[in-house]
């Protein structure tokens, strides 16, 4: 090997390195999705209340799917009073809160369907399509639905009144400037 | 008072180590050797100070000093006496000082041993390590300092993390970071060797020893870490393919790759590159494995610290890794290879495929591990990587190297004869094919299994040919045959060593077969009084009890066992910390040595009349850490002072 090649062994080294350098700018709670903007997967599935519910039906409205599971501690358990508050205030304003249980035993979702008092529609997704269909990654994720079935807008982690409230006035402001013209 | 002592004498450490460096690479420089006994003074001194900084630290956590942010966080009043010990190095900072501490110990073990001989390589390898040393006080000092103080100093601590209070933690960091640690030495000479430009053996006769060492802490700590996380996690598994599992297993790959090409080199004087290559990625890993599990950078469901210390660990790394290249790209020359190979049917030749598929196999692992960070920098797009990428590639791999294991020690050097290949492999070969029908014949059907089986079947049939041949020979010289059998194990000690190594691998590689391809489990909710059977045993659910223990309450469940003979009681329990959001499994478990009953309490009503349970019965399993014993054995006698010459 001539002299000046031999000099590149080491800056072999250097990608690697930047790559694990890469890693600190990272924040985990970040998930880029590329579904974002594009048409929401389609689903048919049937709340715990017995109720079939698919996103054909809620066509017309802005719909927040919130993926959770009983195990997710603690994110679900925080942002489960907040969804709860959302649809309580947003329910007559053609928005809809759906629930997505993942990986879970139909008890212990029941239970804490129960302790949190929700009252917006939850259903299982026992065959575990759905939440591939929308590459969850891990739970709680939640998809902001515009009312032309697209989807505008991914969270990752719990969510917050802030978070919700912003995602959910904007889709339901376009969908009013949309209904007027 | 004492805090700011242990601090103040590791600021005097630092300063100790740097100047220990200096001295002792102008020691090399000039050949002074004055130079060089001013380094090994400042050496000791760090050890000293290291020791009773570490004390200190104990010392607080056996006080409840909880004005001492470090302990307040990692005890409180409740914690027990043993794991308020083995608690300071339950985090982050005490792991680091721990870390430290081995590393003064190395050090001065090294200087022990090797300060007469070496004289060329000796100072050079003394100052990498007080190098290295130094870069762990300053880690002490700046990122994570374990004397800080909490101000105001509150009235209970915290408490150690509850997975961490278990017999299984308080030796498995100290085996994994003796592994770690141990690594340094072997780098160290090899640094020597290239800043001297003495390339020939001399730094692998050091260091042959050292790095049997570390290897085996290594693997002792990989294996305990799977006993822990077999019997405490709950989830009645060894191994997850987790990254900081797989920050321990990379090192050990490679680590484990070292060991075998070295012994080419000291045969044949080939592979000296390779060699200085294999040892600078080996160390280098472990590096990468600490900066992997301390840094946060990539998710893990036990990546137990995250802090600013990543950056120090990551510049450090990158440090090690380009001087070292730059050496070797200096010394390029004179690292190019003397022998050729002269047949590909050959011990060579299965050393060297046995290091490409170990090699190949830290780097698989090391691919999926930062696989999720290369997608996401790449594309934007993160990725999880789980046990089936790792498993489909590394198990023929692992397959491969089981077939090797069988083949490199026989074959015979530079070419070998087709005699030699009848004389030693049709036996062995033949008995592995009557064990692939016999275990078929007993009702194995899973392929993978009878393969895996089959070919432990046919190592095991070398291993014991070979020492048959050796004792055979022994007798007709009129030797009987206990003492023939073990005057070859203590005259050829480092070959039978290896070979009861490989011996323990084998039962280890049985074991994972086995558990992977037996175990059975189920979960069901009982009502008290009703049973579930699984495996042939018969479990009641009998009642639940609340008990309050010094640092936490625990809701145990009663089962009554049966599997046809007596019935026995199981207790599974749940824990609940203070400290914790989420209880912890208490998992009661029969270890059997064929099969292990593992029971799991889960949920359960308030009043106590129901309750769900995981049984599983886990097969083999019990066999990995007999594996394990073995392996010790085999370590202990390779690295026993040769007696060949006496003979």
């Amino acid at each position: 090997m001539s002299r000046a090649l031999r000099w590149l062994i080491p800056l072999a080294a250097i990608p690697v390195l930047a790559l694990l350098a890469y890693g600190f700018r990272l924040n985990p709670r970040e998930v880029p999705s590329p579904l974002v903007g594009r048409p929401a997967p389609a689903f048919a599935l049937k709340t715990f209340a017995g109720q079939p519910v698919s996103l054909e039906s809620l066509r017309g409205k802005v719909v927040v799917l919130n993926f959770w599971a009983s195990w997710c501690y603690p994110s679900c358990y925080e942002e489960a009073p907040v969804l709860e508050r959302g649809w309580q205030a947003w329910r007559d304003r053609s928005v809809v809160v759906l629930g997505v249980d993942i990986q879970d035993t139909d008890d212990k979702a029941l239970k804490f369907v129960r302790d949190f008092q929700l009252s917006f529609p939850n259903a299982p997704d026992p065959s575990g399509k759905v939440s591939i269909d929308y590459g969850i990654y891990g739970v709680p994720e939640t998809f902001f639905i515009d009312t032309q079935g697209r989807i505008r807008a991914k969270h990752v982690g719990a969510l917050s009144e802030e978070v919700f409230r912003q995602h959910v006035e904007r889709l339901s402001s376009e969908s009013q400037g949309a209904a007027q013209r | 008072m004492i805090p700011e002592l242990g601090q103040g004498m590791l600021l005097v450490a630092l300063g100790l180590a740097l100047a220990g460096a200096i001295l002792s690479a102008a020691g090399g420089r000039t050949g002074r050797p004055a130079l060089v006994e001013s380094a090994q003074h400042a050496a000791l001194g760090v050890f000293a100070l290291i020791t009773c900084s570490f004390a200190l630290l104990v010392y607080a956590f056996l006080t409840f000093d909880f004005s001492v942010r470090y302990v307040a966080h990692n005890t409180n009043l409740g914690t027990p006496f043993w794991y308020r010990i083995t608690g300071v190095w339950g985090a982050l900072e005490g792991s680091i000082i721990l870390w430290g501490w081995m590393l003064s110990l190395y050090t001065l073990i090294v200087i022990l041993r090797h300060r007469e001989r070496a004289r060329e390589l000796y100072p050079w390898a003394l100052t990498v390590m007080l190098a290295i040393m130094a870069f762990f006080i300053t880690i002490m000092t700046v990122a994570a300092p374990p004397f800080s103080r909490l101000n105001p100093v509150p009235a209970n601590g915290r408490g150690l993390n509850p997975l961490l209070e278990d017999t299984g933690m308080i030796t498995h960091p100290i085996a994994l970071y003796l592994g770690f640690t141990g690594f340094t030495v072997p780098f160290a000479f090899a640094v020597a060797a290239l800043v001297t430009g003495r390339l020939s053996d001399t730094w692998i006769a050091l260091t042959r020893r050292w790095t049997i060492t570390a290897w085996y802490f290594l693997s002792l700590g990989l294996l305990i870490g799977g006993w822990w996380s077999y019997h405490v996690l709950g989830w009645g598994g060894y191994w997850a393919w987790d990254p900081v599992e797989n920050a321990a297993f990379m090192p050990w790959l490679t680590g484990t790759a070292f060991l075998h090409s070295v012994m080419i080199q000291e045969r044949r004087r080939m592979l000296k590159l390779w060699n200085i290559s294999l040892v600078i990625l080996t160390f280098s890993l472990t590096l990468f494995g600490t900066f992997l599990t301390r840094s946060g950078v990539i998710a893990s469901v036990h990546a137990f610290t995250q802090g600013s210390i990543g950056i120090m660990f990551l510049s450090f790394l990158a440090l090690v890794v380009l001087v070292a290249l730059g050496l070797l790209a200096w010394r390029w020359d004179a690292l190019k290879g003397q022998g050729e190979l002269d047949s590909v049917v050959s011990r060579e030749s299965a050393f060297l495929l046995n290091n490409v598929m170990l090699v190949a196999a830290a780097f698989t692992v090391f691919f999926g591990t930062v696989f999720p960070l290369l997608s996401e920098a790449v594309r934007g797009v993160k990725v999880s990587v789980g046990a089936p990428f790792f498993n489909s590639v590394n198990i023929p791999l692992f397959l491969g190297l089981i077939f090797l294991m069988g083949v490199g020690p026989l074959i015979a050097w530079r070419r070998a004869s087709l005699d030699n290949l009848r004389r030693n492999f049709v036996g062995p070969i033949v008995v592995g094919v009557v064990g692939a029908a016999v275990f078929y014949a007993l009702g194995v059907r899973s392929a993978l299994a009878v393969l895996s089986l089959a070919l432990t079947v046919f190592v095991a049939a070398t291993i014991g040919l070979d020492f048959w041949r050796a004792t055979r020979a022994r007798l007709r010289m009129g030797e009987s045959i206990l003492p023939a059998m073990t005057g070859l194990l203590a005259r050829h000690n480092r070959r039978y060593g290896g070979f009861v190594v490989h011996l323990g691998i084998l039962v280890i590689a049985v074991g994972v077969t086995g558990s992977q391809a037996w175990s059975v489990q189920t979960e069901t909710t009982l009502k008290v009084g009703e049973s579930a059977s699984l495996g042939g045993y018969n479990v009641r659910f009998d009642r639940l009890d609340a008990a309050e223990e010094s640092n936490h309450a625990r809701v145990v469940g009663t089962f009554t066992v049966a599997n046809g003979r007596q019935p026995a009681v199981m207790q599974p329990s749940k824990k609940y910390y203070p400290q914790e959001s989420s209880p912890i499994a208490g998992v009661d478990y029969w270890i059997g040595l064929k099969e292990d009953l593992y029971l799991v309490l889960g949920d359960f009503t308030r009043d106590g009349r129901q309750a769900t349970v995981k049984i599983q019965v886990n097969r083999l399993v019990t066999v990995i850490w007999i594996g394990g014993l073995i392996l010790t054995l085999g370590t202990v006698l390779s690295v026993m002072p040769e007696r060949r010459k006496a003979a």
